[in-house]
């Protein structure tokens, strides 16, 4: 095997003789680039909006500034066609279930953006019985995005970011990843308070102690 | 309201049922008190003898003992007004704190009191007699406890009021999850087991739409039950219906709401009276300075002659209450439009003038949106240089011509008038019993505006017309819409060249304020319709109660009444024309 590749008339060799005329025309790159260059230009957010930073969504999407220049323009009412979640708003106990459940509809490779200070960590609503401090706490978050709510201008940098992210991944690396299983994301329970199917070793041992108590 | 009431409507309240409504004789508290046995008779009177024929709101006030000399009791608190105008009449019935707590529904009398009791049982634990849906509405079905009332405990419960001492020991980074034995906002009652936990939500949900097996058509078909949301493109938000339907005719609908109930009124009750202000912001949040008005309105009401703002501060909060309802109007257009099918072009035409007004908000308040910009007794800042011209120029050139552009797109189109027209009618007798209000109720016939009904700040310096149209559908609630920007300018072009040089405050710009105990309902004519607060202080730095009349919530109430024949595709476009936001609708 190693010898074929360093064979000089191999194309996947290094030594491979380019002709000068050739060298105008050809420019020798990795296929994470290319590969990354297509997709991080082309993000599809699912349009999904929970309270006021869903607004700002909206007008980053709208004509002054314009979200088509990144190639996002693309907002899509289904799941299953999207690559990016934008957790725009407060998250409550009551939503989390299909948050959750949204996620798990969408198809790998995604990714998912907390706007504002209310999905990031509770926000200014923290305190409230029926928030999520943060929609971390169930769902993994890729970038967070600071404001309440942030300008379309913060958005977009945050965007960027993202964009950054899928930059720098490796395609081979996601190829072997996807041979394993991809687990679903237990979906939250609306009991006497929000139940994370996660914790139920540790509420049942907290009922323990309290009922011992 | 009520400190100014006609001693006519006291005398013919107390004559009619002697020695059993009673004047209100607490400090500071102005209405009168009904034995709760006689509630239904007393409102029944109200209704049908003294014209008092809007029940604007309906809210619960927990008493709890310990509190210096405060009785141990649950009050409730009806406000009706008339609907041809005038002055308010607050009613309160005092139940003792003793489950059960029940007290007799007037959802018969008043069918818009139909959410907002399902709200005070689900807050505050009240049963009401004869309700023909109580279940709970903000929160789900089977959560643990009533969270309004004052010995129910949130997890993160710290102090009973702010500021609290420990947010940040020794300038150290403070988590309050991490004290959490799960690490997550959650409480769990004592011998709480997961395994053995059954949800009823659904259940209930469904049983109220399966009730009915009876079909109008020869042909026996079945009825699907059709579930539109919560995430859903054109539900504005997290908005869920359940529908049933008979082919694609809707004979029941099911509005889910409390996705986004950010428990507002809990964390107010916490907070001083000026901590509140930026969370009104976000209750309406399209239009936060409206939300500021009624709070700052409400506020200033029970500080008496403190609160009243200097003449320059009255001017800039008109012209910015009135910049709001345009931007509002502008908005509610666009995406009446996108909920058509559409999709974002012409949303775009209303974006770019709103983009426009943020401009002027965010130069003068500091932010696009939430602005936090009302104090009381005045508001934060001064107009920055410039931008006085900047507003003449918008609403004297600029944004007549883009309503007129936009008018000449939409209000002649074909496909708007045939998706529209006799869509969603809603009657004037069942819009002023559903407690509608704003755009949807004078869409209907009904010339109400709190802005004229029962003047506040200086409306009453200002000439403008109450928009009013007469057939009630979705295209009178678009044009309405229309109308109303148009009398805003006329308000603006008028508050422009009247403003006065002169202060913005009323003595200093105070971090605490002082207000005296008793109670207050400010009600201010917001973009969606008459957005009220009422707050009962018992004269420490944080307000007992604190209560949002939402306007898109009560709005919701005829949804179902508006919707019952339409098509499923028309319930769309009739949740659009009733212009929602669902900040306000789940606080």
């Amino acid at each position: 095997m190693m010898n074929e590749i360093n064979k000089p008339d191999d194309l996947n060799s290094p030594e491979y003789e380019i002709t000068p005329e050739m060298r105008a025309n050809v420019a020798v790159t990795t296929i994470d680039r290319i590969y990354n260059l297509g997709r991080k230009y082309s993000v599809w957010p699912m349009m999904f909006g929970l309270a006021c930073c869903a607004i700002e969504m909206i007008c980053t999407a709208a004509s002054r500034y314009d979200l088509a220049r990144f190639g996002m323009e693309v907002l899509r009412p289904s799941p299953r066609q999207s690559d990016l979640m934008i957790i725009s708003g407060t998250v409550t106990k009551k939503m989390i279930p299909a948050i959750v459940r949204l996620y798990n509809q969408m198809p790998e490779p995604k990714y998912v953006l907390a706007m504002g200070a209310c999905a990031s960590g509770g926000g200014p609503f923290k305190e409230g019985y029926n928030v999520v401090s943060g929609v971390d706490k169930y769902v993994p978050v890729d970038v967070y995005v600071p404001g309440c709510p942030p300008t379309p201008q913060a958005l977009l940098h945050g965007l960027m970011k993202l964009q950054e992210k899928i930059d720098g991944e490796s395609y081979f690396k996601r190829f072997r990843e996807r041979d394993q299983e991809v687990k679903a994301l237990p979906i939250p329970i609306l009991g006497p308070d929000i139940i994370d199917p996660r914790d139920i070793s540790a509420i049942k041992k907290l009922s323990k102690q309290k009922a011992a108590a | 309201m009520t400190e100014q009431s006609t001693p006519v409507v006291e005398s013919a309240i107390i004559a009619r049922f002697p020695e059993i409504v009673m004047p209100d004789e607490r400090k500071g508290h102005e209405g009168y008190l009904c034995p709760p046995e006689k509630l239904l008779e007393v409102a029944t009177a109200l209704r049908d003898e003294m014209g008092y024929d809007y029940l604007s709101s309906i809210t619960a006030v927990d008493y709890l003992l310990g509190e210096e000399d405060q009785p141990d009791l649950f009050e409730l608190v009806y406000h009706f007004y008339r609907s041809t105008g005038g002055v308010g009449l607050e009613l309160s019935v005092q139940l003792p704190r003793k489950d059960p707590v029940s007290v007799a529904s007037l959802v018969d009398l008043y069918p818009g009191a139909e959410y907002q009791e399902r709200e005070a049982y689900d807050l505050m634990g009240i049963q009401f007699e004869g309700h023909p849906d109580l279940r709970r509405i903000l929160m789900w079905q089977g959560y643990e406890g009533y969270p309004l009332r004052k010995d129910w405990k949130e997890p993160y419960y710290l102090e009973d009021v702010k500021p609290f001492g420990n947010r940040w020991p020794e300038g150290q980074v403070h988590r309050i999850e991490d004290h959490n034995p799960v690490g997550k906002n959650t409480i769990y009652p004592t011998g709480f087991d997961p395994d053995k936990w059954t949800s009823e939500e659904e259940d209930l949900l469904y049983a109220g739409l399966m009730d009915d097996p009876k079909h109008e058509h020869d042909l026996d078909t079945d009825h699907v039950v059709v579930n539109l949301g919560p995430q859903h493109p054109s539900t504005h938000g997290v908005f869920r219906m359940a529908v049933k339907l008979d082919g694609e005719t809707i004979v029941a609908l099911k509005p889910v709401m409390g996705y986004l109930h950010r428990n507002h009124e809990k964390i107010g009750e916490r907070n001083t009276y000026l901590h509140n202000m930026p969370f009104t912001d976000r209750l309406d949040y399209l239009a936060s300075m409206s939300n500021n008005f009624g709070y700052a309105l409400a506020v200033e009401k029970l500080m008496g002659k403190k609160g009243q703002p200097p003449e320059r501060a009255e001017y800039i909060r008109v012209i910015m209450a009135e910049l709001t309802r345009i931007s509002n109007h502008l908005w509610a257009i666009g995406f009446l439009l996108n909920d058509l099918g559409a999709f974002f072009t012409p949303s775009l035409y209303a974006i770019e003038e709103r983009e426009l007004i943020l401009d002027i908000f965010e130069s003068t308040t500091g932010s696009r949106m939430m602005c936090n910009y009302f104090r009381f007794g005045g508001v934060a800042r001064d107009f920055p240089p410039g931008a006085l011209e900047t507003i003449r120029d918008l609403v004297y050139e600029r944004l007549p011509r883009k309503v007129d552009e936009l008018d000449a797109y939409l209000t002649n189109n074909e496909i708007i008038a045939s998706r529209t027209k006799g869509v969603g009618v809603l009657t004037p007798e069942d819009a002023i019993a559903y407690s509608m209000a704003g755009p949807v109720l004078r869409a209907s016939g009904v010339p109400y505006d709190v802005r004229r009904a029962d003047p506040y700040s200086i409306y009453d310096r200002f000439d403008f017309d109450v928009a009013v149209r007469y057939h009630g559908d979705a295209y009178d609630r678009y044009i309405i819409r229309m109308d109303e920007i148009y009398q805003s300018l006329r308000i603006l072009q008028q508050a422009i060249d009247q403003i006065p040089e002169g202060p913005i405050m009323t003595g200093s710009n105070p971090y605490q304020v002082r207000v005296p105990a008793g109670e207050a309902y400010g009600r201010v004519e917001g973009p969606k319709g008459e957005l009220g607060f009422y707050i009962v202080s018992n004269g420490k730095a944080n307000p007992w109660r604190y209560h949002v009349r939402a306007p898109s919530f009560i709005n919701l109430t005829a949804m179902e009444k508006m919707s019952l024949g339409q098509k499923v595709a028309d319930v769309v476009v009739i949740l659009g024309s009733i212009d929602i936001v669902l900040g306000e609708v789940d606080r």
